[in-house]
């Protein structure tokens, strides 16, 4: 039997597959953290003002606390179904490692809700006014904070997963966590913006990316399986 | 191979179980029984392990669940109420995931699970257009597919038609003669010569 049971790294990959797969076929996971977007930030030169001296100001502020409410928005997928139709259960009784498992689901909720957020920001920014030469820090700024954001709300959804009604107790716990990675973000645009380096920014998200990475998921694997007692 | 040793669960000051032993060796089949609420899915989540609110030890082959969970999980297969089926996936994108959690498949071995459990024909169907006793029958699929030694099973009968029941007692028997054991919950009178039977509460 030891001959037919399956590498870590296959179902890893398989969960991965699978993730990707519910999320294509229900499309709306997709499209709704995108659209809010940018709904969200093509709110602000509505109500603030059009005048671009002033948007170039809050522009990075704008997109990362956009980004924030939308990552906020999908994050419920990650486990809800999952732990409605038993598939969770599953999940935890498999003898693989529960870390690489919730990792694999994890990448690919940052696929499905994170990517397509960190690619349409140019555009954002354009419309924002950001100076160009800020564009880089900008998409590097998400590229590194939008994962962080998954990882954390990985950890508040798989604690309040067994709720029934959860109302905002999962923006309670999950904002006050990505709090640093606004503050860096934001930062790192605008030394950018001042013509300094803002590398010193980018290689603190580096490290917290690590750090999340290497213990977000050891948390959610945790809070499911006290979840599911 | 698998025991349990003075068992206690205690759900909102109200006492489930206490000093339970239970004893399910190769090729036995025990259905659980008792009346709604007497801890029969309770005990079975805590002999798989996704339950710890108990006190008492259980062993698998002699040793500590805890010490070797790699290996029990490897050997078990559990289908509990809500049978692990995504709705959005078809049944066959269902097994492929649910199976390769645990061991290596390939299409081939899905689709022959599928057929002989009567799904032929709905393997690309999304689950949505499949009916509750369909969603079961797929969940069934696995315990062909999967050589797990120990199988638990919560209510596998509810939503299943009177060919259903006769073939998942078939696959039961099966499974007992093929020196593997089950664990099984369910209201219906079992047509399945060597039964062991636990009352609860």
């Amino acid at each position: 039997m030891s001959a037919k049971q399956t590498t870590t790294s296959a179902a890893f990959l398989a969960t991965l597959k699978r993730d990707l797969l519910i999320a294509i076929k229900k499309k709306n996971d997709i499209v709704n953290p995108f659209m809010f977007f940018i709904i969200v930030v093509s709110l602000f030169p509505i109500g603030i003002s059009p005048e671009s001296d002033r948007l170039r100001e809050i522009a990075a502020g704008v997109i990362w606390i956009s980004v924030l409410l939308a990552s906020m928005l999908s994050m419920d997928n990650l486990y809800r179904s999952d732990y409605e139709d038993g598939s969770l259960e599953q999940l935890l009784l498999s003898p693989h490692p529960l870390f690489f498992l919730v990792l694999a689901k994890n990448i690919s909720h940052w696929l499905v809700s994170g990517l397509p957020v960190v690619l349409v920001s140019p555009l954002l920014a354009y419309m924002l006014n950001l100076p160009a030469q800020a564009y880089g820090t900008l998409i590097l700024t998400l590229l590194l904070g939008t994962p962080i954001m998954s990882l954390i709300g990985s950890i508040a959804v798989a604690l309040t997963v067994g709720l029934g009604s959860r109302g905002l107790i999962l923006a309670v716990i999950t904002l006050p966590m990505s709090v640093p990675v606004l503050i860096f973000g934001t930062l790192a645009v605008q030394s950018t913006l001042n013509s300094l380096s803002p590398l010193g920014y980018l290689s603190l998200m580096l490290v917290m990316l690590s750090v999340a990475i290497s213990l977000a998921p050891l948390a959610s694997a945790a809070a499911l399986r006290i979840s599911v007692n | 191979m698998l025991t349990a040793h003075r068992l206690f669960c205690a759900r909102d000051d109200r006492v489930l179980f206490k000093n339970l032993n239970l004893e399910l060796s190769e090729g036995q089949i025990m259905q659980l029984r008792g009346s709604n609420g007497s801890g029969k899915t309770t005990l079975m989540r805590i002999l798989c392990g996704l339950n710890d609110s108990y006190e008492g030890s259980i062993k698998w082959y002699g040793q500590e669940i805890a010490d070797q969970a790699v290996n029990f999980f490897s050997s078990l297969l559990y289908i509990g109420h809500r049978v692990g089926v995504s709705k959005v996936l078809s049944p066959v994108e269902n097994l492929r995931w649910s199976c390769s959690l645990k061991q290596r498949v390939d299409d081939e071995a899905i689709y022959r699970a599928l057929a002989e459990v009567g799904l032929r024909g709905f393997e690309e169907s999304p689950c949505y257009t499949l009916s509750a006793g369909q969603h079961q029958r797929v969940s069934l699929a696995r315990l062909i597919i999967s050589p797990a030694r120990l199988w638990v099973l919560d209510e596998p009968f509810t939503t299943l038609d009177a060919k259903g029941v006769a073939q998942l007692e078939n696959l039961l028997q099966r499974q007992a003669q093929a020196g593997g054991a089950v664990l099984v919950t369910t209201h219906h009178r079992l047509n399945i010569p060597e039964l062991t039977v636990l009352s609860l509460g």
